[in-house]
């Protein structure tokens, strides 16, 4: 990544606080259903399954599996050359979007459903961002 | 609605399309709304209803002069005007208002008096959960899910190439279009890569332009000179603001849900459909709704298209004046899918279906965020 300060950071809402106190802490924080063991992202404080107000914030495995992505080619200040757009699936059912880093941004290199690991950049001083790489090189 | 219980008596884009630097956004929904008012024989003071997306009813009402008893905002993105026209549709037939003016104009290209661009705050979800891995707009959302339709079904990169070469064929038959040369499945894969799997033909135009549409309770359809247009069936439906939880994939459930009650409404069957319009801001869009509408199976699309079914002389001809992209893409395009499927009707389309009489017309807002469907009908269908 070429200049980090070049991202749309996100601004932090009462609704997601704990889920960016928990990048900032390597944790990838998911919520949880008490009634209905509904899994759910992204974050509010109520589940959309069941309208329940009882939940629980828990932190997941980080592992996913690649859902689909595009390589975005224009020029973008924030990355040097093409760079994946990418959704995973999480091991624990949510879906999230991410960028696919420390592999080869080429369509050989990014398979679907091959599997995908957490990692944490702290990109600002109160944000730090989950990206994922492949399992497999993060052992 | 009750079927063909509302008529479309005006309907116009602006004078231009492509390139026009010379009008503010504001004035491009103002072109369209005049000739549309000239299309329909009637003057300012015969409209009590306005709707409007990209501009609000408020600013177009005051700018035309317009004192009206109903409105409507409604802007879920490109698909906003099939709401529009639906909601109109229940407030005409509710006696709220009796002739109402749904108008869109966007400076796409030339940007010149152009809104500010709404929803993309970095304290919303969107901004806090995807604009932060580097999106490009719609480039690179609207297209991410495709890779994973493309696993599921088998779809290849060259039928989504097809999707291009067979709408440069019918915009090669519209002197409004702003492509018209024929092009090759190769010339599209080779073309700049975008954003991957998708190249530069495979995306969508962006120009400047604007359209309006007149609509009155089907009673009153003699007092017009045009050829009226029958709303058949209406529907309508949202899922998600992110499309990284566009809950599959493979199909969007805004598409089904509003093109499901569109045709219950109307009691149309897919058979008896002459012409179809999918708004496609990018190519794998008519795959979606062909499949979500129920005119194929799913993962059938590619090849019924790549057979050329859709394209001239095909048996289910699809986006005619040539979509949006090869005929014009302001940036909500809807508007200009409805003006298709309303010349198709009237039968003084560029690229005429012979005997067309029902045209499914399908919008999308957002990235799969929402969706309307229109089903129109020639006099013939009553």
């Amino acid at each position: 990544m070429a200049d980090q300060s070049k991202l749309s950071l996100p601004v932090v809402t009462p609704e997601t606080m704990h889920f960016w106190e928990g990048t900032l802490e390597g944790e990838l924080r998911l919520q949880k259903c008490l009634d209905c063991d509904e899994i759910y992202f992204p974050p509010r404080p109520f589940c959309p399954a069941c309208s329940s107000r009882s939940i629980d914030v828990f932190p997941a495995s980080g592992r996913a599996t690649l859902y689909s992505y595009v390589i975005n080619h224009r020029p973008h200040p924030a990355f040097d050359g093409p760079y994946s757009i990418a959704v995973v699936e999480l091991e624990e059912g949510p879906r999230m979007m991410t960028n696919i880093v420390n592999t080869i941004q080429k369509p050989e290199n990014l398979l679907l459903d091959m599997a995908v690991q957490v990692v944490f950049e702290k990109v600002s001083e109160v944000i730090a961002l989950p990206y994922f790489q492949p399992a497999g090189d993060c052992q | 609605m009750k079927r063909a219980s509302i008529a479309v008596v005006g309907a116009a884009e602006t004078t231009e399309l492509g390139k026009i630097p010379g009008l503010s956004q504001l004035q491009l929904h103002a072109d369209a709304a005049l000739n549309c008012m000239q299309d329909a024989g009637i003057s300012i003071a015969d409209i009590d209803g306005v709707a409007s997306a990209g501009e609000s009813p408020t600013s177009v009402a005051h700018y035309l002069g317009i004192q009206p008893n109903w409105v409507d905002g409604t802007s879920v993105g490109g698909c906003s005007f099939m709401l529009h026209l639906r909601h109109a549709a229940s407030a005409i037939n509710d006696g709220l208002c009796k002739t109402v003016l749904i108008t869109h104009g966007e400076s796409g290209r030339s940007n010149i008096g152009r809104s500010a661009f709404r929803g993309g705050g970095a304290a919303t979800l969107p901004g806090q959960f995807e604009a932060p891995y580097g999106g490009m707009g719609p480039t690179t959302s609207f297209t991410v899910p495709f890779l994973r339709y493309m696993k599921e079904t088998g779809t290849t990169l060259e039928q989504l190439a097809m999707v291009a070469v067979s709408q440069r064929r019918w915009a090669g038959l519209n002197p409004r279009a702003t492509l018209q040369d024929p092009i090759t499945v190769d010339e599209v894969m080779n073309d700049r890569m975008i954003a991957y799997p998708f190249t530069k033909p495979e995306c969508c135009l962006v120009t400047d332009g604007g359209g309006a549409l007149i609509v009155v309770a089907a009673s009153r359809v003699a007092d017009f000179p045009q050829k009226p247009v029958y709303l058949l069936g209406t529907g309508e439906s949202v899922e998600a603001p992110m499309i990284s939880q566009m809950s599959d994939f493979t199909s969007s459930r805004a598409f089904r849900v509003a093109s499901a009650n569109a045709f219950a409404e109307s009691g149309v069957q897919h058979s008896e459909v002459d012409h179809v319009m999918i708004y496609d801001a990018f190519a794998h869009l008519p795959f979606y709704g062909l499949e979500d509408m129920g005119f194929c199976k799913k993962g059938e699309a590619g090849a019924y298209i790549a057979d050329g079914n859709t394209s001239p002389g095909g048996e289910l001809p699809v986006n005619t004046n040539g979509g949006g992209l090869s005929y014009m893409h302001s940036g909500m395009y809807g508007m200009y899918a409805l003006q298709e499927s309303v010349r198709q009707m009237r039968g003084c389309a560029a690229a005429q279906i012979d005997g067309a009489n029902i045209s499914v017309c399908h919008g999308v807002g957002g990235m799969f965020a929402a969706s309307g469907t229109i089903i129109m009908g020639s006099p013939e269908t009553l």
